[in-house]
């Protein structure tokens, strides 16, 4: 079943344009690795899917519903798309738990019981169970990805989007993030990833997409994309990174 | 020291008007400065125009003027009665809203715009992701000035004597001249204020300590 629907997607920042016409449909459970220079649009294009950035034009259907839709009570559609970001953004005033229980506390109808049940079990999942008292600062920046993902998970979301979650770690914890994502690829998680981590995408992705210059290039499954690149920016990308 | 022991009953209750006024002055001016720092903030420019001309107007006059013109100019119209301690609440109020406008809305401003991107994200609205999310952490950040720009209030009730309030001010000067001993009377009301605000600053930096983001 289509999850998530991009038609003629555009972005402009101010002259800028940053995305030209971006089609796509992304599936129940699918594992899609968004991959590109930098400058491509493709951090841009994520943001646009929970509408942290203002759409210019075309249309984005997240379950159904058109987002581009000014009537639309996006925030209840952002409870159902959970994001992760480069930077983690912890709540820096708030412990570990108090960070993951913080938007089903406010927008869930629940006891607080369950709702803090629910928070350590996504602790343990993300292997911080020892952690949930801790403040951010305290953290690694792989316990804080990892918190920040547990975080984004708390709200049950359908989709979760990831906008290069590895990129701001150091080499040797990104593994820990990456194998908690793997994690949530196989229990059927749909995900959009914006990554840098080839590996990662021939491994866990269901379907690479390559963007460049604002428009997706090419996109196949990772063995095609990356064995056998149709396009001739594509195989220039790849000659550099691999 | 006979002179300072009796002063001291008489300026006391002075200063209980000081507080009364300051107290007072300082909730409605925060509440003042946060409306308009927020209206400053929203994207409806008429609401960013009129905080920005208030907080103008209030910055580029003097406070005596301000005072004078709340008490004597608006009491000099027909229909408006203000009562000397309303007028001092008021003016004080409306200082002090307009230099906390302007240290909430950088305190707000210098929150990292991840922090709302990522509230949002998770589905919580606008006045939720400010209140819960970067007002705290704001506030946090701003306390040292908040404290400063009080203090400064505090200080300015020292001038509402001049409309007859009966503050510790005031009674310095009834004192003062009664008893001819102008030395021992302003010193012992220097000393007040002296300790009053060194117990701000102390509870402020305790706030601080038993806040401070980790």
């Amino acid at each position: 079943m289509t999850l998530i629907q991009v038609r003629n997607l555009k972005k402009s920042f101010g002259e800028l344009e940053v995305l030209k016409d971006i089609n796509v449909e992304i599936k129940e459970q699918e594992v899609v690795c968004v991959i590109g220079p930098s400058g491509s649009g493709k951090s841009t294009f994520l943001r646009c899917l929970n509408r942290l950035e203002g759409i210019t034009g075309g249309h984005v259907l997240i379950d159904g519903k058109d987002i581009t839709d000014p009537k639309l009570d996006i925030n209840k559609v952002r409870e159902n798309v959970g994001m992760v970001f480069q930077q983690f953004n912890l709540f820096p005033h708030m412990n570990v738990i108090q960070n993951i229980m913080r938007a089903p506390l406010k927008l869930r109808k629940g006891d607080k019981q369950s709702i803090e049940k629910q928070a350590l079990e996504l602790l343990a999942k993300v292997g911080l169970s020892d952690k949930a008292k801790a403040s951010p600062s305290e953290l690694s920046g792989g316990q804080k990805q990892r918190v920040a993902i547990a975080r984004a998970l708390a709200m049950n979301p359908k989709i979760m989007l990831f906008d290069e979650p590895t990129s701001a770690l150091d080499p040797e914890v990104v593994g820990d993030v990456l194998s908690v994502m793997k994690q949530l690829a196989l229990e059927g998680m749909t995900m959009i990833v914006v990554t840098h981590e080839m590996g990662f995408a021939r491994e866990v992705g269901d379907r690479v997409i390559f963007m460049d210059g604002g428009y997706i290039v090419e996109e196949n499954v990772p063995e095609e994309l990356f064995g056998n690149p149709q396009e001739t920016r594509t195989k220039s990308f790849l000659s550099k990174v691999l | 020291m006979d002179t300072i022991i009796a002063a001291f009953p008489y300026l006391l209750l002075g200063m209980k008007v000081t507080l009364y006024i300051f107290f007072f002055s300082i909730i409605f001016g925060f509440l003042i400065g946060l409306l308009t720092a927020l209206m400053r903030l929203t994207t409806i420019k008429p609401l960013n125009w009129i905080a920005k001309v208030f907080v103008d107007i209030i910055r580029g006059t003097p406070f005596i003027v301000q005072l004078f013109f709340i008490y004597f100019g608006l009491n000099g119209l027909e229909f408006i009665s203000l009562d000397r301690t309303v007028a001092g609440i008021l003016t004080v109020s409306i200082n002090a809203g307009a230099y906390f406008s302007e240290i909430i809305r950088a305190g707000i401003l210098s929150i990292d715009k991840g922090q709302t991107e990522a509230a949002r994200s998770l589905g919580l609205t606008k006045v939720q992701t400010m209140q819960t999310i970067v007002l705290p952490q704001a506030f946090r950040t701003m306390l040292p000035t908040i404290t400063n720009q009080s203090i400064i209030s505090f200080k300015d009730t020292s001038l509402l004597s001049i409309i007859g309030i009966a503050d510790i001010v005031q009674r310095g000067k009834v004192h003062a001249s009664t008893t001819f001993k102008p030395f021992e009377v302003w010193l012992t009301v220097g000393v007040i204020y002296f300790v009053i605000i060194y117990l701000m600053s102390l509870l402020s930096s305790f706030i601080e300590r038993r806040y401070k983001i980790k």
